[in-house]
């Protein structure tokens, strides 16, 4: 196997992260997370052993975490005055929700918004449920992440405070989606946070969990958070992920999934802010028959770097993937692909489908993509594809020979190519937001017509 | 198709790999170890010019400094070499001063490997046969020259080949009589600090082939080379090289074998190509070092570099390999396409049985403008065998409009072996295109029950129907090495089959 090639941390910021550890820990007595502690020893360990890594280390060729090794990152300070008004704007429009707000990386109880759900199901903050005793959250929380060869999970981790857990009993069902709303202000000018966030759907119950992740005056933050889902048999769990941050943020995200015979996960993610993001999407399916779907858009303009690895595992007979990640690259964005789909020795019968598709705007944008199979099981099918290319100049002359300027065939024709993505999604509002989004972002955005605009949320809403 | 009957008879010659007897000729060996005064032993026995000892010693030096790579996907892992326990030089004693003084042994061990007859009479010296076996082959015949150990025996048809102007020799041969055009491409496409093995090799290379093509000429037959790995304790470090001048053509066999032994030998070659303007060159191996045994005991280390530059616009360089020996192999013969309009290809087919490992795919990288290339990857996992193709597609920036498609297929049969694909795909200019595509499966289904249905054993149906998924590389061969190439497979895989 592929030996990893790590700094050992250097003083300068070894001392950052042991400050922070011993931060945290100071802190667990108060927040009540102090049975956490013994984890995040050891998995503080495990990061000081392992390091920063570089770009010498396989899974991070493409992507720099110099910063993350040259900053002094604090804890963020608590108290940041946020009212309502100011989280308006990132209400999603038309969604009903459970709302869950996170202010530099504390629950704010006084914004959040968690209306009635059914007995056998809880939605709040882990640090709340610790205070409250329910240390069951224990037989979860770091299952399924591997805190000895992950240095960003060991990290978060050995630094973890707090974050939302959703627990559903066995066949109950969560109607509305939750939404948990991650805000960076001023507090989290050069700080960081740990999110740690745990789903765990029991047999056959359902929900929906919306990860979003805003600045509200946040700049040069590092965000580095670890989500565990655990679906039991027969479960059904939609998560998303929408990465909408400062572009001086730093931003590294887990999904880590453990799947029950016949469940179903669908993964969506987003990235449209940060100046490095790395998005990590990493189920496991354990169970038989088990499904799941993941999907992806990322938006790169500016400098940024949007780096996706996927790493999907199928390790149980008859399980069915799919994954279709796109990228729209513009000015000089860098745009990163990794998805590798492991077939077991017991993953017989598995059919897996990979699918990456990247479009480069500009002279300076770069894609790099590597779809990766690797295969221990005879009866299988698994087939993945990675194109890259421009705007198919053949669609923009057939546009133009019907009567539309240039500049607006191909931001039509980009617009299209990325709601191919948000179209898998069901939760209507959110595929709005990101027609929005998606169209301020275009290139020639003010020249498209607002009936265009109007045009395609019509037709979002219909659905 | 090779029917049952064939396939047990050549799996009878398999179970003793074919190719696993040892020739006893009278060898002289350098003492193992490798170090600043075995380079000079190499060098002085071949009576080189002081530049390139003075290149040996400097790629040596390099090379000291330098760390195994550790990025490969071998599941097994594997025992690396002791370099300090090999020996770098083995020779037969006698050089022949003529064909006719050649070595009976040597000749009976090309007879053994299935050299064409004609050729054989060549190498024995035979008046007149280099005319025949032209005649004898309407297509031109095949020039051969042959790498026993550390040097080239025998090489054929020279004088036909001088009258047009090509020089095909054996390198040390070059060094001495075309030293300029040897020191212009020598390390030109693999510098000499290019990677561990092309670097030790830079400082060890015993010989290999070299081949000029003058502007304009087209060459009139095959080139080939065989290499044979016939001593113990010896690793094998050909050089080949490969200049086709403007306007030129040349197509070029490699084939190679070794015996069978309970330790492994390392094989670490490089082979550089370089086409000019409109030049062409096409590469085909086959490549049955011995595998070792079903416990994966003993077998050939193929850590190979093979790199062409397409230097000149409407240049083109295709690499064909069928890939069924070795224990471990590491090879990616790549392109380097510079000049605009030029095209790379690359056809392979890696088929891994026993305990066999592969880590094999191909490089392309896009400097010029409207460049394109072609990549068609087989890989075929049996017993307890593990495929991988490793790929690169890069665009450079300035690779405006350059196209790539990349299709690698593999295919499993039984449960004990892997298939795993780990291509890279760097893109920075938005004109350029880069399309990958894969898949793994098993043998179809449907499509055995089809041929056993209509009374094919289900042997034959699954050597017909891995040579069908094969057949788009085997078209890519020069027909004798594609006949080769179906034998070799149908007797690789047998015994998979359950």
């Amino acid at each position: 196997m592929t030996e990893t090639t790590i700094d050992k941390p250097t003083d300068a910021y070894a001392d950052t992260y042991a400050n922070a550890f011993a931060a945290v820990v100071a802190h667990a007595e108060g927040n009540g997370t102090a049975p956490l502690n013994a984890l995040r020893q050891a998995a503080f360990d495990d990061f000081a052993r392992l390091g920063i890594p570089t770009t010498r280390h396989e899974d991070w060729r493409y992507t720099n975490l110099r910063k993350l090794a040259n900053t002094a990152f604090t804890r963020p300070q608590t108290g940041a005055e946020v009212t309502a008004d100011d989280i308006a704007p990132f209400m999603i429009a038309g969604l009903d929700a459970h709302l869950i707000v996170f202010v530099d990386g504390y629950y704010r109880e006084d914004l959040s918004q968690i209306d009635e759900h059914p007995e056998g199901t809880a939605i709040g903050s882990i640090a709340e449920a610790y205070q409250k005793g329910c240390t069951g959250i224990g037989d979860y929380l770091g299952k399924q992440v591997d805190t000895a060869n992950d240095a960003l999970g060991a990290l978060n981790t050995a630094l973890m405070e707090d974050g939302v857990a959703v627990y559903l009993k066995a066949g109950k069902k969560i109607d509305k989606p939750v939404h948990v709303l991650s805000i960076a202000t001023a507090h989290s000018n050069s700080a960081m946070t740990h999110p740690r966030n745990l789903i765990v759907a029991g047999e056959g119950a359902e929900a929906t969990v919306i990860e979003h992740y805003v600045s509200l005056g946040g700049e040069n933050y590092f965000n580095n958070t670890v989500t565990e889902l655990f679906a039991a048999d027969h479960a059904v769990v939609h998560h998303y992920m929408l990465e909408r941050e400062a572009e001086s943020a730093t931003n590294i995200s887990t999904l880590a999934i453990h799947q029950g015979e016949r469940s179903d996960v669908h993964s969506h993610t987003v990235l449209l802010g940060g100046e490095l993001v790395r998005n990590n999407v990493r189920p496991v399916m354990a169970g038989k028959d088990a499904h799941c779907l993941i999907n992806g858009l990322f938006v790169g303009h500016g400098a940024q770097t949007l780096d996706n690895a996927m790493r999907v595992e199928h390790a149980a007979p008859n399980c069915r993937s799919r994954q279709f990640y796109k990228g729209i690259m513009n000015d000089q964005s860098h745009g990163v692909f990794t998805g590798r789909i492991i077939v077991q020795e017991d993953g017989q019968q598995t059919d897996a489908i990979q699918s990456n598709r990247n479009m480069l705007l500009s002279d300076d944008a770069r894609m790099n993509a590597r779809p990766q199979l690797e295969i221990y099981a005879d009866d299988v099918r698994c087939t993945h594809g990675a194109t890259t290319g421009q705007v198919d100049p053949e669609a923009v002359f057939y546009f133009r020979a019907r009567g539309l300027p240039e500049d607006v065939a191909r931001a039509m024709l980009i617009y299209a190519f990325a709601a191919e993505g948000f179209d898998r999604m069901q939760l209507v509002p959110v595929r709005a937001l990101l027609a929005d989004e998606m169209i301020a972002k275009l290139p020639m955005a003010n020249k498209l017509s607002a009936e265009f605009n109007e045009e395609i949320k019509e037709r979002l809403y219909r659905i | 198709m090779t029917t049952t009957e064939e396939v047990a008879k050549l799996t009878h010659e398999k179970r003793d790999y074919k190719y696993g007897f040892v020739t006893d000729v009278d060898q002289e060996f350098a003492p193992p170890g490798l170090s600043e005064d075995i380079v000079r032993f190499i060098s002085d026995k071949k009576g080189e010019p002081e530049w390139l000892l003075e290149w040996r010693l400097k790629s040596l030096r390099h090379w000291q400094t330098m760390e195994t790579p550790s990025w490969e996907f071998l599941p097994y892992g594997y025992e690396e070499p002791d370099y300090q326990a090999i020996s770098y030089y083995a020779a037969p004693k006698e050089k022949p001063k003529s064909l006719d003084e050649l070595d009976p042994a040597i000749l009976e061990t090309y007879n053994k490997l299935g050299i064409p007859l004609a050729e054989q009479k060549v190498l024995a010296g035979i008046e007149g046969a280099a005319a025949s076996a032209a005649d004898a082959r309407g297509m031109g015949g095949v020039a051969v020259d042959a790498v026993f150990d550390s040097v080239s025996v025998a090489t054929t048809f020279q004088d036909e080949l001088a009258k047009h102007g090509i020089v095909f020799c054996p390198i040390s041969e070059a060094v001495q009589s075309h030293p300029e055009l040897v020191k212009k491409y020598l390390g030109s496409v693999v510098p000499y600090s290019d990677n561990f093995y092309a670097t030790l090799n830079s400082a060890v290379f015993s010989d290999g082939s070299f081949v000029y093509i003058p502007k304009g000429v087209r060459c009139p037959m095959e080139l080939s080379t065989y290499f044979r790995i016939n001593a113990s304790n010896t690793g094998q470090f050909e050089r080949t090289l490969i200049v086709a001048d403007e306007g030129s053509y040349v197509s070029y066999l490699e084939g190679c074998t070794a015996p069978m032994r309970d330790e492994n030998q390392l094989h670490a070659a490089v082979v550089e190509l370089v086409a000019h303007k409109d030049a062409q060159i096409k590469y085909s191996t086959i490549q049955n070092w011995y595998p070792g045994d079903e416990t994966g005991k003993g077998g050939i280390f193929n850590f190979v570099t093979k790199r062409g530059l397409c230097e000149g616009d409407h240049s083109h360089i295709s690499w064909t390999q069928v890939e069924t020996g070795s224990a471990v192999t590491w090879k990616y013969p790549s392109c380097i396409l510079k000049g605009d309009h030029s095209k790379g290809e690359f056809y392979s087919v890696a088929l891994t049985n026993l305990r066999q490992q592969a880590d094999t795919g191909t490089k392309m990288v896009h400097i010029g403008k409207n460049t394109t290339s072609h990549i068609i990857s087989k890989g075929i996992s049996a017993g307890e065998g593990h495929n991988t193709y490793r790929g690169l597609v890069q665009m450079n920036k300035g690779a405006a409009n350059a196209k790539n498609f990349t299709q690698c297929d593999s295919i499993l049969i039984g449960d004990k072996c892997g298939a795993h694909t780990f291509p890279y795909i760097d893109v920075r200019n938005p004109s350029a295109s880069a399309e990958h595509e894969a898949s793994t499966t098993k043998i179809a289904e449907d499509q055995l029950f089809y041929c056993t249905a209509r009374g094919i054993e289900e042997e034959d149906a699954v050597s017909l129907l891995v040579n069908g998924f094969c057949k788009e590389v085997f078209n890519e061969l020069p027909m004798e090495f594609a006949v080769e190439a179906n034998k070799l497979l149908a007797v690789s895989l047998e015994g998979s089959v359950g």
